[in-house]
């Protein structure tokens, strides 16, 4: 998977747990949840959706690393 | 014979249209089974039966706007097969049919905002009558928004004109829905406050424990956790979880009204039934079903209609504190703040803990302070013994 795949999905399972929002507007260094107004269970539908796209699994003590979306990425290309 | 009336989904429900009936004459109904659609301010509501049945007839048309309590079908029950009742109920019918006008429900319960809408002359009311308008689409320019003659003749020019009418968006009809029930509820319920913090050391600790074990679909979050220690402390101080209806009237269930705030504005509080009965992992199942829907403004009758109390969590990464206005003709709000690291004293020495402000917006009318004092402390204690939830 490359880094424009990865945004794919990312952006697209967004959308999913958050329909009313709009993920495209979304920079490399912005606070995902803060700019789309995400709560902690829209946090908790969208890792579940991450993990289920990708495979990859985020531990809670990990919530802390992928804050924004240039982190996310980071973390699941490392994965 | 059954009578199913249009039911008040929420103190600031005053009417609903009919959209659709998922049943017809014949069919044989159940306990549970959606047997109509119902458009109200807080979106198309899947309006579920009682009842065991055969559906023998449907008073009310599609998209007919209709005030809660009007009879929309008559279901014959199980155990009777034909419908003795029949000519008594045709009767009542007569009577309540022909003032299809909006009317003022028992206790003047009435949505202020949406009351508004309504305030219109007795000529203005007679002319969109006769003319075949929906006062509920006429702006009204009268004193305090009352619909004059003027508003229904200009309303009837733009309809023969053929200029759709624009009707409230589903944003604004949440926003009048939600000042209408709030400004009841600081207008009528003398609110008292209390407020205590609790240590999340312990709760935090079982969490992260328990959600090692659990796949990402599986994990807990924890607002679990305070649902079910409100709910348990609910059956050891009952008299929160009730209605004021004319004195304190106590509930048998304990059905948690879940406060979902959309991101569009205003909020939807559907009910988590029964959950002192519900384990941890069943109230994230519900919790997990219900909030989307709620979003999507797509919930089912009983889900707005049956709460006996609410909760509002703020969650992780917001404010400390949250004092609620209490949802009539319920006599309780208990509110969570986010989960901040704090300075805590205990056994002489200072530390620093995850901390809850956990805060209690209580009916005066309905109990005093010892109560809610009692209530919150009883939360606090379930809320160290997070194993026993």
């Amino acid at each position: 998977m490359n880094e424009t795949e990865l945004k794919k999905i990312i952006l697209q399972s967004l959308k999913k747990v958050a329909p009313d929002t709009n993920p495209e507007i979304l920079q490399a260094g912005d606070k995902i949840r803060e700019k789309l107004d995400m709560d902690s269970f829209d946090a908790l539908r969208f890792i579940v959706e991450l993990n289920e796209k990708t495979g990859v699994d985020i531990p809670e003590e990990d919530y802390g690393k992928i804050v924004t979306l240039k982190d996310l990425m980071h973390y699941i290309m490392k994965k | 014979m059954i009578e199913f009336c249009m039911p008040s989904l929420g103190a600031d429900m005053e009417a609903g249209t009919l959209c659709e009936w998922l049943v017809s004459p014949g069919s044989v109904v159940k306990r549970g089974d959606i047997i109509a659609v119902v458009e109200t301010q807080k979106g198309l509501i899947d309006i579920e039966v009682f009842e065991e049945g055969t559906i023998h007839k449907l008073l009310i048309k599609e998209n007919e706007k209709v005030p809660v309590g009007t009879l929309m079908a008559l279901i014959i029950p199980a155990k009777e097969t034909t419908p003795k009742t029949e000519k008594r109920l045709a009767e009542k019918i007569q009577t309540i049919r022909p003032t299809p006008a909006i009317q003022t429900t028992a206790g003047g319960m009435i949505a202020a905002g949406i009351k508004s809408s309504f305030k219109a002359s007795p000529l203005a009311k007679r002319m969109a009558s006769e003319k075949n308008i929906d006062l509920s689409t006429v702006k009204g320019s009268g004193e305090g928004g009352a619909i004059t003659r003027e508003d229904v003749e200009k309303a009837l020019m733009e309809k023969e004109a053929g200029i759709p009418v624009v009707k409230p968006s589903a944003v604004e009809n949440i926003r009048l829905a939600v000042a209408a029930a709030m400004t009841r509820s600081n207008r009528e319920i003398p609110h008292y406050y209390l407020e205590t913090r609790v240590d999340m050391s312990r709760p935090l600790a079982f969490l992260r424990e328990a959600n090692k074990q659990r796949t990402v679909k599986q994990r807990l979050l924890p607002v679990v956790l305070l649902i079910k220690a409100v709910a348990k402390a609910l059956k050891e101080v009952p008299d929160l979880n009730g209605y004021w209806e004319y004195g304190l009237k106590l509930k048998s269930e304990i059905n948690i009204g879940f406060v979902v705030s959309l991101r569009t504005g205003g909020v939807m509080i559907p009910a988590i039934h029964e959950a002192d009965k519900k384990t941890t992992d069943e109230l994230m199942d519900s919790l997990n079903d219900m909030i989307p829907r709620a979003r999507a403004m797509k919930l089912r009758s009983s889900e707005l209609a049956d709460s006996t109390v609410t909760i509002t969590s703020l969650g992780d990464e917001n404010v400390e504190t949250v004092f609620g206005v209490i949802y009539p003709p319920q006599v309780a709000i208990v509110g969570f703040g986010s989960i901040t690291e704090q300075p805590w004293a205990e056994n002489e020495k200072l530390d620093s803990r995850p901390v809850l402000r956990m805060t209690l917006a209580a009916d005066h009318r309905a109990t005093d302070g010892n109560t809610g004092s009692r209530f919150l402390m009883t939360v606090k204690r379930n809320l160290q013994k997070p194993e026993t939830l």
